[in-house]
């Protein structure tokens, strides 16, 4: 009697323990918790979400022959394979000695092994493509690799999340981290975890990338944003990824 | 290629009101935005959008430039008779894009 | 939130790029003020008049809705319209509107029409429905550029017109916005 007793009574303390520990340490908010109830909607909606479209044209590439050999994805890939690769990207490649992101991954795909075209940056197809693999991974916690390789990339997405940048004189850390939460010109600042990409965003009225959004805060803050090749973008994701780790993909996101 | 997602339930009882939800990849442009080069971008948007069942016309719809770009519309039928729901797009440019659903009611 | 200062009332000329003609308000509709029973004649679209970089205002909405309505009055009554009060970016509001009808062949919808009273041109949408549909709810998103009041006209079945309308603030703006 008295052990069970103690056996129940450790539970209780236990869990209490686990979700203060939770309650505590953990703040991060997705920023589809900073929408109102209708975008949530729409992006929950299976029937209606437009960045399913961009799914469905990535799921019709990936069966799809390119290139002079003649494969498709599929012909090496099976997609259920695919599941928690969107998770722990950016990683280094074989063989090479740099990160790159999952557009990064396609496009190696593409020239190495499908001898075909890589696709334009931001193109419908990469996007598609992209939405697709990242898709297989929806639910799935954040858990970028234990590289070590990756540390000082990683360091580099630190170094340029905390430096203030621009004609605005403003760092992503400023509205990100201080200021998650308040309001800038109406719209509510997120805490900025790349939870959902490639996202579907209303401001574009198409698919994006994360690229794309990191170059429209830099134009938002009056700096100059490097092409769509620089390694920053890579260096930055690689940060903004560990920093939400843990956190479930929810791909295509909606946001506004 | 267009790119269609059509969600109408596969199976429905006489006299069921079902939910019918069509998307449909399209750029909607309005006609009133400008380009990087300060001239209009020439409007190129989806027209009209109609649904019919076993050829009768269910619902149809007049788009006008305020309609979202990747329009999605969602409208109720009554189910009566098994058979074909068709979903038709028309627009500028010769958008023409037709959609078929088999549904089963009984 | 870039607002457009100038106001042309002259029609910009008919050049590459720029609009294509249309052939004037709502006639491809059906929808003149004197055949009104033939409202959803032959092909159902909806024509803009080329008023490029003019702004729609309450009256141009006011007239439209008169090229639906004529004289025959409007009772505030039977029409929800389910928009957010706040849109978070103008470029995809989501909008529900339904009507209370038993959509019987005595009783129904004949058709729904949607207007704004501060984008470039007062349409949103014309739907035509029927006992088919055995609900009258019509749901899907649509572009406001500015913080504006909507309105929805339900022509019923008896010829009479029922009205709603919801006021929106948005606080980014679509259709007009430029590409940067």
């Amino acid at each position: 009697m008295t052990r069970r007793l103690g056996l129940a009574l450790l539970l209780v303390a236990f869990a209490t323990s686990w979700v203060l520990a939770q309650t505590a340490a953990d703040r991060r908010r997705s920023g589809y918790q900073d929408m109102g109830e209708a975008l949530q909607k729409m992006q929950d909606d299976d029937g209606g979400n437009p960045g399913l479209l961009f799914v469905q044209l990535g799921r019709q590439l990936w069966d799809k022959p390119a290139g002079s050999g003649g494969k498709s994805c599929a012909d090496c890939h099976a997609i259920a394979g695919m599941k928690g690769v969107a998770a722990r990207y950016p990683a280094i490649p074989k063989g090479a000695d740099k990160p790159i992101d999952l557009e990064g991954r396609i496009n190696l795909c593409r020239t190495d092994h499908q001898r075909a075209e890589p696709l334009a940056p931001e193109s419908q197809d990469l996007l598609s493509l992209e939405a697709w693999v990242a898709y297989q991974s929806r639910g799935v916690p954040i858990a970028p690799t234990d590289d070590a390789r990756l540390v000082p990339f990683r360091a580099r997405g630190e170094t340029l999340y905390r430096l203030r940048q621009g004609q605005l004189n403003l760092s992503c850390a400023i509205c990100h981290d201080d200021n998650a939460g308040n309001k800038l010109a109406g719209a509510t600042i997120p805490q900025a975890h790349p939870t959902g990409y490639p996202v579907y965003r209303l401001e574009w009225q198409t698919l994006g990338s994360l690229k794309r959004r990191l170059r429209n805060c830099l134009v938002g803050i009056r700096a100059e944003a490097p092409g769509y090749a620089a390694p920053d973008y890579i260096a930055l994701e690689l940060f903004l990824m560990d920093r939400a780790r843990g956190m479930p993909i929810e791909v295509p996101a909606v946001r506004p | 290629m267009s790119n269609v997602m059509v969600n109408v339930p596969k199976t429905a009882k006489p006299g069921e009101m079902i939910e019918l939800k069509a998307l449909i990849m399209h750029p909607m442009e309005t006609g009133f935005r400008s380009g990087t080069n300060g001239r209009i971008i020439p409007r190129n948007i989806i027209q009209r959008f109609a649904a019919t069942w076993n050829g009768q016309e269910i619902f149809a719809m007049a788009f006008s430039p305020a309609i979202a770009a990747n329009p999605f519309v969602s409208f109720f039928a009554v189910a009566r008779q098994s058979g074909t729901i068709e979903f038709h797009w028309t627009g500028d440019e010769g958008f023409d894009v037709k959609e078929q659903v088999a549904i089963t009611v009984g | 939130m870039r607002q457009r200062e100038t106001k042309r009332v002259i029609p910009r000329p008919q050049a590459e790029g720029s609009l294509r003609p249309q052939e004037g308000s709502l006639a491809a509709l059906g929808m003149t003020a004197l055949p009104r029973r033939a409202v959803f004649a032959g092909a159902l679209a909806i024509t803009v008049v080329p008023l490029a970089a003019a702004h729609a205002t309450p009256d141009a909405m006011a007239a439209a809705i008169k090229e639906v309505t004529g004289d025959a009055a409007v009772r505030e009554a039977k029409v929800k319209l389910d928009i957010p009060p706040l849109v978070e970016n103008g470029n995809a509001v989501p909008l529900t509107v339904s009507v209370e009808s038993p959509m019987s062949e005595q009783d129904h919808v004949k058709a729904i029409h949607v207007f704004n009273e501060k984008n470039p041109q007062p349409h949103v949408f014309d739907a035509r429905l029927g006992p088919p549909n055995g609900k009258a709810e019509i749901a899907t998103r649509i572009k406001l550029n500015d913080s504006q009041r909507v309105v929805a006209i339900a022509e019923l079945s008896s010829g009479a017109f029922v009205s709603g309308s919801a006021e929106v603030i948005v606080t980014l703006a679509a259709c007009v916005e430029d590409l940067t």
